[in-house]
């Protein structure tokens, strides 16, 4: 717990009420339209842009004294900007905080979906830097308004095209766009296409803030959430010919780490919690020779 | 020609920048397979006249029907601007006279042909791919280029490629405003010649707005001339041009330089 | 038995040139013309005195200021002097056929596809259409080395029965020449007079101008003066 005199004057969770009250409207109406941006009054946090403004500002609207907290950074809990963010609301709250997955009801994150299931008494909040999914071909906010109003997703599948194209597959593998209830069309935030299928039918509640741009969306517990593709070339996840060096897992999505100069590789799981928990449960090592492949 | 009605039906349209006229009480009916010509020069209300037609520009008084596929004439204007889209995108097309108007410079040819598709549900990677190439054949782009950036090609080639574009979805009215300026001539005898092919065979109804006098009496069936806001004159295109009546006509095509 | 093509009553035209000081320049008036199906007729008169003009009344491509200008079409009449555009140009491509002096067409198009275009715009297939362009191109003496060439580079005479290839193939019932054999050589002077005589023992109705006196006397039924219809200045 922090010194009185570090947050006297502060208000619970760093937000005056009415600003978490003007959030938490935001947030009744995003869960209300599924995968629409709902635009609020975004405000300054002590911290720039880019580290996760947005999702700080829904983690505090929404936080209470009971609340536990696990904030995680591509996956890792122990990140400079993960380790940045608990502080902050460790500090201004007060409420506990952990690494473990099934402990939390607030889970705020950047970049990753977590390994272990969730459950609907939990929450995820992520950090969107780009709210917009057709921003890339259409620069006009008016335009791009108009187009979800109506409907109007065909650019969504041009880039698709573009990458079957020139590449030969769909090659975009991270911020991998969605449409959400069959109806908008919506960035899941910058993590990896992997955790697409966990978007889908989620018992718990998934919140995204967009600070710099200023939007709130979401996607309520057991909503139908489908990855765009075409016909003959059906939405694929990442897989890996390894398993991580370090807990065997062949589940879970992985980093690949360059350990020395020689270009060294190992693979790891980015969830360090869900890596934790299996070398705990059955510790093992991995074959060295396939770390070293 | 052997429609009994109409494709699109303009009555009175007048369109209004503040106190000044743009276009000026047109009446105007436009058959199916026909090739309507306007011309006039740079002011002349042409392409006020086209904006208003091509439902982009609400014409301040005056209504306009279209004969939509499966529903009969309805009134652009009072069109939810869903509809109005809708019909923009699967039934109508549009040739700008600037590429960068109307192509995305910054996506292959074959997804600028796709997009149509694909705006209208189409699916199947390998379909809108064949589309695609058909499509480069018929407007006479080397089909090897299915995956070069539009950046890539020659003027004459960006057009070719806007009217594919254009025309993937089997619009029945397609606007052109000076789809030949900015060409070289040689380019523009080829350009007319693949748009007169093309607009045979399709049955397609074209508002195509130019200065070019030569353009519209290789294209139009019919012509208007404006002057003012106003049309002066209309009527057969070879009539318009050979046996113009209005004075202003008359000035306009006897100021053509002959080669 | 003799049905009527053309049925012309009392037309005037008058040329009036806002550009050069509103003046007025009559060409002809109270003018009237019958052409049965079957014959030719022959516009006749000095130089200016409105052949030409009365060649283009007939296919509207000139204005009249008053009278009417019958056509048979489909059975029935269309007036030329005030039909709509899309009835006149129905005419134009199925009854009435226009054959002038000089070629205008789309430049760098091949000669085949210039002589096919009737038949395709009336939605004969691509190849059809060039098959009996070949035809004509062939009886006009064009050589076939030709036909893939736009027209725009051969001499006058080539040019003129490319033409004249292009105003027959459609088989219209009603054909207008304006001196088509006015840039040819006597050989093909008189495969024209004979595609002519062919025509209208098909019982096609033409009207044309001729300067060359001898091809005149071959294909012509009548001769139509035009000095009586002389517009007062």
């Amino acid at each position: 717990m922090s010194e009185p005199s570090d947050t006297a004057g502060y208000n619970f969770a760093y937000l005056d009420e009415q600003t978490k009250r003007m959030i938490r409207r935001a947030i009744l109406k995003a869960v209300a339209i599924p995968g629409y941006q709902v635009p609020f009054g975004g405000r300054e946090m002590p911290m720039p842009h880019g580290w996760g403004t947005g999702g700080i500002q829904v983690t505090a609207s929404i936080i209470g004294r009971d609340d536990t907290l696990k904030v995680i950074d591509q996956g890792a809990d122990d990140t400079t900007n993960a380790v940045s963010i608990r502080s902050f609301f460790a500090k201004t709250t007060g409420v506990a905080t952990t690494a473990r997955t099934e402990e939390a009801s607030v889970i705020q994150t950047r970049h990753r979906f977590p390994e272990k299931p969730l459950r609907a008494d939990q929450i995820l909040v992520f950090q969107v830097p780009i709210p917009e999914p057709l921003r890339w071909l259409e620069p006009r906010e008016s335009e791009t308004r108009k187009m979800h109003a109506l409907g109007e997703y065909g650019i969504m599948h041009v880039r698709l095209y573009e990458d079957i194209a020139l590449l030969g597959r769909i090659a975009t593998a991270y911020d991998y766009p969605v449409r959400v209830n069959d109806r908008y069309i919506m960035r899941p935030s910058p993590i990896p296409k992997f955790d697409n299928p966990k978007l889908d039918n989620n018992p718990a509640l998934l919140l995204f803030g967009a600070g710099r741009e200023k939007r709130i969306y979401a996607v309520p517990p057991f909503t139908k959430v489908k990855s765009l593709d075409f016909d003959d070339h059906p939405f694929e996840v990442q897989t890996w010919d390894h398993a991580c060096t370090l807990c065997g897992a062949r589940d879970s999505f992985l980093d690949e780490i360059v350990t020395d100069d020689l270009g060294t590789r190992m693979y790891a799981c980015s969830d360090t919690d869900y890596c934790a928990d299996r070398r705990e449960a059955a510790p093992q090592t991995v074959d060295a020779s396939e770390a070293a492949e | 020609m052997t429609s009994d009605r109409p494709l699109l039906n303009v009555q009175n349209v007048s369109h209004y920048y503040g106190d000044r006229a743009g276009c000026l009480d047109v009446s105007v009916d436009l058959w199916p397979g026909e090739i309507i010509g306007i011309v006039g020069e740079s002011g002349s209300g042409k392409t006020t006249l086209l904006n208003c037609l091509s439902a982009r520009l609400q014409p301040t008084a005056g209504r306009i029907f279209y004969d939509q596929r499966h529903r009969g004439l309805v009134d652009l204007y009072a069109l939810s601007e869903a509809e109005r889209r809708f019909l923009i995108r699967t039934d109508w097309g549009m040739v700008h006279q600037n590429p960068r108007d109307g192509l995305r410079l910054g996506v292959t040819a074959g997804a600028n042909i796709g997009e149509r598709l694909m705006a209208v549900g189409e699916r199947h990677y390998g379909q809108i791919r064949d589309k695609a190439l058909d499509w480069l054949g018929r407007v006479e782009i080397d089909t090897a280029r299915i995956d070069d950036l539009p950046q890539t090609f020659s003027g004459g080639m960006q057009q070719r490629l806007q009217i594919a574009r254009n025309l993937v979805t089997g619009p029945r009215l397609v606007f052109m405003d000076e789809p030949t300026g900015g060409l070289d001539v040689s380019v523009q005898a080829r350009l007319l010649d693949l748009l007169r092919g093309l607009v045979t065979r399709l049955h397609l109804s074209v508002v195509l707005v130019t200065h070019d006098l030569a353009v519209v009496r290789l294209l139009a069936h019919r012509l208007m001339v404006m002057q003012r806001g106003r049309v002066v004159e209309s009527g057969l295109t070879d009539q318009v041009l050979d046996d113009p009546q209005h004075r202003y006509t008359q000035l306009l095509v006897s100021s053509v330089l002959q080669a | 038995m003799m049905t009527q093509a053309i049925d012309v009553r009392g037309i005037a035209k008058n040329f009036r040139l806002h550009t050069q000081g509103d003046v007025e320049i009559g060409v002809f008036q109270e003018l009237s013309l019958s052409v049965d199906f079957g014959s030719c007729v022959a516009l006749h008169g000095p130089s200016g005195c409105g052949k030409s003009t009365l060649l283009r009344a007939l296919y509207a491509n000139y204005r009249v200021d008053r009278g009417t200008i019958g056509v048979r079409h489909d059975g029935g009449w269309v007036d030329m002097a005030r039909a709509a555009p899309r009835e006149i140009l129905a005419v134009r491509q199925r009854s009435l056929g226009y054959v002038s002096q000089f070629l205008r067409v789309i430049p760098r198009v091949a000669t085949l596809d210039i002589v096919a275009e009737p038949l395709r715009q009336r939605g004969v297939a691509d190849d059809a259409a060039r098959e009996q362009a070949a035809i004509l191109l062939r009886r006009v003496n064009i050589p076939e080395r030709l036909w893939e060439l736009a027209p725009s580079t051969f001499s006058g005479g080539e040019q003129q029965r490319v033409n004249i290839a292009r105003g027959f193939i459609a088989d219209f019932p009603i054909l207008l020449l304006d001196e088509p054999t006015a840039a040819l050589d006597a050989e093909n002077g008189a495969i024209v007079a004979e595609m002519i005589l062919e025509a209208k023992a098909q019982d096609r109705a033409i009207v044309g101008i001729f300067h060359d006196a001898a091809i005149r006397a071959k294909v012509c039924d009548h001769l139509f003066e035009l000095a009586p219809f002389k517009a007062a200045a």
